[in-house]
Parts: structure tokens; sequence; C-alpha cells
């Protein structure tokens, strides 16, 4: 019998092509989509992690209440004996320090002149100790345009736009005009060795980073920093872990309410990416579940059209003596099919595009040079392992819930007019 | 069976219900039909011919009174009994062919037999013999729209004999017809009821086919105005 019904399938294209193209555009959808949001969001989260906040953040709470203003005057303090702690207790975790400050950047002619001068956006991170993380978290070396690495007290990168824009050529001089630790001003004179471009607008604005020591010093910041990061090993972001440690270290300064003492926050707290990450997570199964209830509505729909065009067939079949329910359960034979057809199809072409989009990427730089998110100008798409099958279920499930639901029909049939229905 | 007849009819009345009240279809209809015979239900349009031929194909229930088919007290069956019953001893010849569009005349045959879930070396055995009877081998591997409407009609005899129902139904099988084609398939029909015994019952008034019947049962409003053998 099912070789029969199969046999009916393959024949009738009313009866298979369009429901399988219907489903496989709807897993298609889904597949893609899944990949494709996927991929944008975690490479979201992860520069944001990279960059911004780690996977843990600790500031002074005063600095973290104005911490768009860069206050590095409410900077934590005792930094290195931080460091020391958070790394004895947790040692699998690693650990960095980064001072994030803004000024002024003055060029100067041979005269001592301002020759051209723009807004900074700095970073002082650990460049020079050999067994420092950063130059990886940061993509650093990956991200240098033209120049070399800093690896000498005062050398700095610059943005590679700015140095274009101010004219900089590697070997300048390049003096950064900010306020030190204690509110004076503080003047430094850095050389500039390498310019960067991290393909994320909100970075490449200004940016400028130089080796943490020297920031130090120019900012009068002696055992100070701005903010302590910490990265899970892997490097991928795990809330429950974080959400422990952050307690943990927290309990320890219940009792300071001082605006200096330390605070830590995890990855998902710090401003607007909980609700983000929230999404990637609910993301898959929200698509997957609007998914099976429009493509049960199409496919029951089309399943109440082909009962339409199949109301002889069934009233046959009736009236030879098969009864209701096996004719019914040969439709979700049907149905069954049709779902496996189309969601292999729809996963594999979805598979196919995501894995494109995965490798090469959708370059937006055009468009998206005023953003203020930590989002990568080229958008990939990644595929896990829900991919393979987000799309799978919902193809079997809507197609088999459409014909269900078309199916019931059947058993409204009278047998008593079958003999009428049939003479016309 | 009751007195070793196939279809014993007591005094059966239909009556479908019509707003408040109800049509009285059938009323006070006394019948038995035996083995191997060729009867016709046969008078003018809206009679009772397809109603009285619905209740003995246990597509519709009697309202009151009896109608015994074949030991089974249609009245009684429910719906899965009554599509067993159907199932295994009855087919049915429709004015209008119904054959399934997207099966080729082979397996438009076969159908009946996979519902009985019969082997394959069966089945195939039984549909060729059918197809033999009807003498359409050399279209089975045809679909329903390439042949003509007395093959078609040809096929949908086949499928009602292919499992050797003990009674076929024939509501009005030669409406769509031409003279040569309808009797083409009477000659057939006669022939299988001849060999096979089967018991064959039309709901006609073509006059074709009163011609072939041996024995006519006149219906008027619903009753029986006339039950007479044919001399052959
Ligand atoms: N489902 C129904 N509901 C109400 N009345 C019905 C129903 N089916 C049939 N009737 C009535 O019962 C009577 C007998 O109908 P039936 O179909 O048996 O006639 P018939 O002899 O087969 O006629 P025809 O030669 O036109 O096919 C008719 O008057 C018809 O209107
Ligand atoms: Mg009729």
């Amino acid at each position: 019998m099912i070789t029969f019904i199969i046999k009916g399938l393959l024949r009738d294209r009313h009866r298979s092509l369009f429901p399988v193209i219907m489903v496989t555009i709807g897993v298609f959808i889904t597949v893609f989509f899944q990949a494709f949001m996927g991929g944008i969001l975690t490479d979201m989260v992860d520069s944001t992690a990279r960059f911004s906040t780690g996977h843990v953040k600790i500031m002074s709470r005063a600095y973290m209440e104005n911490e768009d203003q860069l206050p590095n005057d409410l900077a934590l303090t005792g930094v290195d004996a931080i460091m020391q702690d958070l790394k004895q207790k947790y040692p699998d975790i690693t650990w960095v320090k980064r001072i994030k400050y803004g000024g002024l950047l003055d060029i100067p002619d041979e005269n001592g002149e301002t020759r051209s001068q723009g807004a900074v956006a700095g970073f002082g991170v650990d460049l020079h100790n050999p067994k420092s993380t950063e130059i990886s978290t940061l993509n650093i070396a990956n991200s240098i345009v033209s120049g070399r690495m800093p690896d000498k007290p005062g050398e700095i990168l610059i943005s590679d736009e700015m140095a274009r824009d101010l004219k900089i050529a590697l070997g300048d001089k390049a003096t950064l005009i900010s306020s030190t630790m204690f509110g004076s001003m503080a003047i430094y004179n850095f050389k500039v060795v390498g310019t960067i471009k991290f393909g994320i607008p909100m970075m490449d604005r200004g940016a400028m980073i130089a080796d943490i020591s020297d920031i130090q010093e120019a900012l009068n910041m002696e055992d100070a920093a701005g903010e302590i990061l910490g990265y899970l090993p892997g490097g991928v972001y795990d809330d429950k872990v974080c959400a422990k440690i952050a307690d943990n270290f927290n309990a320890g300064y219940t009792d300071n309410e001082s605006g200096f003492a330390p605070v830590m926050s995890k990855l998902q707290e710090i401003s607007g990416l909980s609700d983000y990450l929230a999404l990637a997570n609910n993301m898959a199964s929200t698509i997957a579940m609007i998914f099976v209830i429009i493509m049960s509505i199409v496919l029951w729909n089309a399943g109440l059209l082909g009962g339409l065009r199949r109301y002889g067939e069934v009233g046959v079949r009736l009236a030879i003596g098969e009864h209701k329910g096996h004719v019914y359960s040969s439709l979700l034979v049907e149905s069954v099919a049709i779902g496996l057809v189309g969601s292999v199809i729809g996963t594999g072409i979805g598979l196919m595009m995501a894995y494109w989009m995965q490798t090469k990427g959708w370059d937006f730089s055009n468009t998206m040079k005023n953003v203020n998110m930590m989002i990568p100008l080229v958008f990939r798409a990644r595929i896990t392992s829900v991919t393979y099958y987000i799309g799978f279920f919902p193809g079997l499930i809507s197609t088999l819930l459409g014909t269900a639901l078309a199916g019931v029909g059947i058993y409204k049939r009278q047998t008593a007019s079958l003999f009428k229905e049939l003479e016309t | 069976m009751k007195n070793g007849q196939l279809i014993t009819i007591t005094d059966m009345v239909k009556d479908y219900p019509i707003g408040k009240g109800y049509f009285r279809a059938l009323e006070d209809i006394n019948l038995t039909i035996g083995e191997g015979e060729f009867a016709g239900l046969v008078g003018p349009s809206g009679s009772g011919k397809t109603t009285l031929l619905n209740i003995i194909g246990s597509l519709d229930v009697p309202s009151k009174g009896d109608a015994n088919v074949l030991g089974h007290s249609i009245g009684q069956l429910n719906a899965r009994q009554s599509a067993q019953l159907r199932n295994h001893h009855l087919g049915f010849i429709f004015q209008t062919y119904n054959l399934l569009p997207v099966y080729n005349v082979f397996e438009n045959v076969e159908l009946p037999l996979l519902l009985l879930k019969m082997e394959k070396n069966k089945r195939y055995e039984l549909v060729n013999q059918a197809l033999d009877w009807v003498g359409l081998q050399d279209k089975r591997k045809s679909r329903p729209a390439q042949l003509s409407g007395g093959e078609c009609q040809r096929v949908s005899i086949a499928r009602a004999m292919v499992k050797q129902p003990k009674i076929v139904l024939a509501d009005e099988p030669t409406a769509n017809l031409d003279a040569e084609n309808s009797h083409n398939i009477l000659q057939t029909m006669e022939t299988l009821n001849r060999d096979l015994k089967t018991t064959f019952i039309f709901a006609t008034h073509d006059e074709k086919v009163i011609q072939y019947l041996h024995r006519k049962i006149s219906l008027f409003d619903g009753k029986v105005a006339k039950d007479e053998q044919v001399k052959k």
C-alpha cells in the first residue's frame, strides 16, 4: 500500500511538487536565517566581549556609573594586588587590565607647531609583555594596515583612517593631550609606528593603541586601571560560570560602600547585550515555531484544495470499502514523505547558503559607517549543530499538522451520499 | 443468510429528514434476492432506486424494518463493519466510472486487493484475470485519461469484479455510454454473471439495460410496484 501511495504521489505534481517546494522554501529560510542571525549575534557578542566587556569586567562603582565618559579619575587602584588575587583564585581565567582614555592627538611640524589635530579614543593594553593575550584578543596583529607592532616604550598604533585624515606618516611624533588621574592636564609624546583597522566602525574612529605602562605614566595612573577584564578559557561565554564568579567576587566587597570599591559584572548584565544574548538564545526556537504555524496553515489550505481535487478519489475508496481511518492515515503517510523530502532539500540548500555566507561573508562597510555597536562590518553566518535540525522537524511537523487538519473532512463524509456524489 | 438468499429485505422504510419533518423515499419494501441473479431496480426518476441500492450496498441504513445482506443486518453495522462488508463482498460500478486518474488500468483494478492486504502474486493473478474478463490486457499500462468511456467503464467492472464479490451493485452504468458500448459492457457483465454466479443488481431506467435483465423490480413512489422474472 505504501508503494501505491508513493507512486500516486510521484505522478501527481499537485500532490507532491507544490507542497515539497513550500516545505523546501520554509525549511531553507529557517535554516539560513538561524545560521545568519546566529552568526551576526555571535560575532557581535564576541567583539563586544573582546573590545569592551570581557566575559566579566571589574570597575570601580563610580567609574561604572559614568563609564561612557571614561572617568579615569575614578579608576581602580591597587590593580596589581587585585589581579594577583584573581589569578590565584581563578587560574583558568585570563585576567587583563585596560585603560580607556579620550583626548586630542596633536601632530607637530618640524618647528613644534601644531600641524594637525584629532580626537582619539584610546586603549592602553598590555602590548609589550610577550605572554600578553591582548594582541590576539583584540586581533591587533591581523588588523595592522601599515607599519608594525609597538615593542618599545612610547610607540603607538593609530587608526588608519585617522592617519590619512591627519596626514600622519609612520615614525611621526604624536602628542597626546588628555587629563591625568588627578585632573590636571596630561601631555605625553608618542611615536606612531603603525596604523590599524579593526573593521568595526566604533573601534576604527580615532583609535589609538598604546602599551598600558605608557598610558599609566602619561596619565599618572600608577598601579591603576580603568577596568580589569576576565575571559573564560576557550573564549566562549558561559553565563552561569560568570554569574558565580561575579557573586563570589562582589561578596568580598559588600561592606565597602565607597565609590572606589571594585564591582564585577558579567557580559550579559552590561548594557544592551543581555537583550541580544537572550534574543540569540530564543530566536532559533521562535523562528521554528513561527515556521510551524505558518507552514501548517499554508499546507492545511493546500491540503484542503488537494482534498477538493481528490474528493472523487476519497469517495471511491470509501465506497469500495476502505475505512475512513485508513484513508486518513494514507494521507498522513503522503505528508510524511513530502515533509521528509522538503526538509532534506531545504536543509541542504540552507546549509549550502549558510556555508557560503560563513566563508565569504557579506560586506556592509559602505552602508554602516556610523553604527555605534560593536558589530563587525562583514556579516558572517555561523553553522552550529542547531542549524542541521532547526528546519527539519518543523518541516515534518508542519506538513503532518497541515494534512491532519485538512484531512479531518474525510470523517465528515457521509457514505450515504457517495453514489449521488459520484454520479456527477 | 436468510432462507438461502443473499439479500432479504423485510418491511423496510427509508425516511430522509427534511426540515422539521421527513421525506419517505422507500416504503414497505419486502424483497429477497438470491445468488446469481441479474436483477434491476427500474422506475422513474425519484422512485427510490438509488436509495435502495445504497442500503443494499451498506452505504446507508434503513429507517425501519430490516435489510439483511449476506447475513449482516445493515442497520446494525458500525462504520468499520460496513466498510469491511463492502471491501470483502460487494463491488460497485458508478455511472461516471470514478477511476483514480494518477493510476494506470492495472493499478486501478489492483486497489481493492491492496485494501484486502492480499499478497503480490495472488494480486497479480487476480488482476490479470479481471483484465482478461473485460478484454483490457492491452491497455493495462494506460491512464484513465487515455481511455474511451466504454473502456473506462470496463475498467470499473474489472475493479468491481477483481475480488470476485458475491454482489455487484451498478447505478446507471450505461448513462454515459453510447448504444454500442452499453451493449458491450452489458454482455460482459452477463457473461460474468453466468460464469461466476455473481449477483448483479442495477438501478436504471435505460431500456438497453432493461432488456438484459433476468428480473425486473419496478419501483414507483418508493414502493415495489411490480417484481417479474423475465424469460430468456
Ligand atoms: N439525501 C436525501 N435527502 C432528502 N431526500 C432525498 C435524499 N436522497 C434522495 N432523496 C429523495 O428520495 C427520492 C428517491 O431518490 P433516489 O435518488 O433514490 O431516486 P432514483 O430513483 O435513484 O432517481 P434517479 O433515476 O433520478 O436517479 C427522491 O424524491 C429524492 O428527492
Ligand atoms: Mg438514482
